[in-house]
């Protein structure tokens, strides 16, 4: 396929990998931020061919492991309601709540659909006008535009029976997040090509300046973020922290500027909690007062409740790069995709899920 | 990335489009790709296009590689291509 397969070309690999071991002269450890790039790395065994001391560790990229336990419960309670069509991207159905997933609310009958696209679910809801259709809106900034056009364009076609499950969370704060905790070892970082796609990078660059780190927005297939390591050590091993960007093909510095139009008509700055993290200021999306009609917690009335999460699941670390899938203790015993303690062994981008479906043989082969 | 095909919905709003990935043809929302034009690869996420592709900027790969050589080169001393 054009613009894949050029981007996965082993030789390719290859002769990147000796470039950053040419280049590589102390140990350093950079942190990828999105899911999809662990998925990648992990796929590809792009870490095995870095030189030793150079080290990759995974990053909270993924929406649906950080989506706060208290909204997957909140979704749970809509969800069951008689009146609601409940729509979702497919990997939410088996991240667990306090005690069960959506995909068990759909085995007892709750009209549960998994969905492609906002618009989709926003389809449903013209052809079913009896009905109550609400959206699971999970995503980093990747996702916002999509879920701003689908209430824009019900409040333009006065789809009443339409609302969105907000859990949008933003990757800068997150970063920051990460730079500011206590005994941080991150010194560089792979930006998400995607989000930045969206956003452009120019929000990274007081990141790069204030914590003295480089930060290179980095596409997903193997060359790309193989060219994005070389990047980020080649500043690391001249000492400089700058934005730069490899994934040049998809991302300009200022971003798109009709998404981000649409974005920031649709939804406006708040906390938000992370699963496994706690709460970051000014870290995820709401809808601003024009568009709140279309809050589905508003509308539903959801109350408010803490959930405590499963002592033994390790997610959080995980998802801030302090422990590796394969330090648990339960992972692909206790804890499977089938049967998940946390998200990050259910998402489509979570790191726990990318070690079992790729490492698991190799992690076995250690232990035995 | 996906290859648009046709515009089957000119309407700024709802702008729609007929998106080839591979021979896998979907329908993409093109609103935030005003510039996408019949023959443009665009990237796609959750039935949105976000941006059309760069071409000379996807063939800095071939670049970044040549770049790569020279790198690994000069670590290991060589003076050039012939061995």
């Amino acid at each position: 396929m054009k613009y894949v397969d050029e981007y996965r070309d082993a030789d390719g690999a290859r002769r990147l990998a000796a470039a950053i071991a040419a280049v590589t002269t102390r140990p350093w450890t950079i942190m990828e931020v999105c899911g999809g790039q662990t998925h990648a790395i992990v796929r590809f065994g792009l870490d095995q061919l870095l030189p030793d001391g150079l080290a990759l560790v995974h990053g909270p990229g993924c929406p649906v492991c950080v989506t706060p336990v208290e909204l997957i419960e909140k979704a749970l309670e809509i969800a069951a309601r008689p009146e609601v069509i409940f729509c979702s991207f497919g990997d939410m159905l088996r991240v667990p709540g306090a005690r069960e997933d959506l995909f068990a609310v759909k085995a007892r009958g709750g009209d549960v659909r998994i969905v492609y696209s906002p618009l989709d679910a926003l389809a449903l809801a013209r052809q079913h006008p009896d009905r109550q259709v609400v959206f699971f809106a999970v995503g980093f900034e990747t996702t916002a535009p999509a879920n701003a056009m689908a209430v824009h364009q019900a409040r333009l076609q006065e789809i009443g029976n339409f609302s969105l499950l907000v859990s949008h969370v933003l990757v800068p704060p997150a970063i920051e997040a990460i730079l500011s905790a206590p005994g941080n070892r991150v010194q560089g970082f792979l930006a998400a090509g995607h989000v930045c796609m969206v956003m452009g990078y120019t929000e990274y660059e007081p990141l790069a300046r204030a914590y003295g780190v480089p930060i290179v927005v980095t596409g997903f297939e193997p060359l790309d973020i193989l060219q994005g390591i070389l990047m980020c050590v080649q500043q690391l091993e001249a000492g400089r922290a700058e934005v730069e960007n490899q994934y040049r093909r998809a991302v300009t510095r200022e971003g798109n500027r009709a998404a981000l139009d649409l974005i920031r008509r649709v939804f406006r700055v708040v906390p938000r909690k992370w699963r496994g993290v706690g709460e970051i200021p000014a870290s995820g999306l709401g809808l601003t007062p024009e568009y709140a009609g279309f809050d589905a917690e508003t509308r539903f009335g959801v109350a408010h409740r803490l959930v405590a999460e499963d002592p033994e699941c390790l997610s959080g670390l995980v998802l801030q790069g302090r422990r590796q899938p394969t330090d648990c203790p339960a992972f692909g015993t206790r804890c499977t995709p089938a049967r998940p303690l946390g998200a990050t062994m259910v998402s489509s981008e979570g790191a726990c899920a990318a070690y079992y479906h790729y490492r698991r043989r190799g992690a076995a082969a250690r232990e035995g | 990335p996906g290859k648009l095909l046709e515009i089957t919905d000119a309407d700024p709003v709802t702008r729609t489009g007929r998106v080839s990935f591979g021979g896998v043809v979907k329908e993409v929302n093109l609103a935030c790709v005003p510039e996408a034009r019949v023959g443009d690869y665009v990237t796609v996420h959750v039935g949105f296009a976000l941006a059309v592709v760069d071409e000379a900027d996807a063939a800095l790969v071939f670049e970044y590689l040549r770049e790569a050589d020279a790198l690994a080169a000069a670590d290991r001393g060589d003076g050039g291509v012939a061995g």
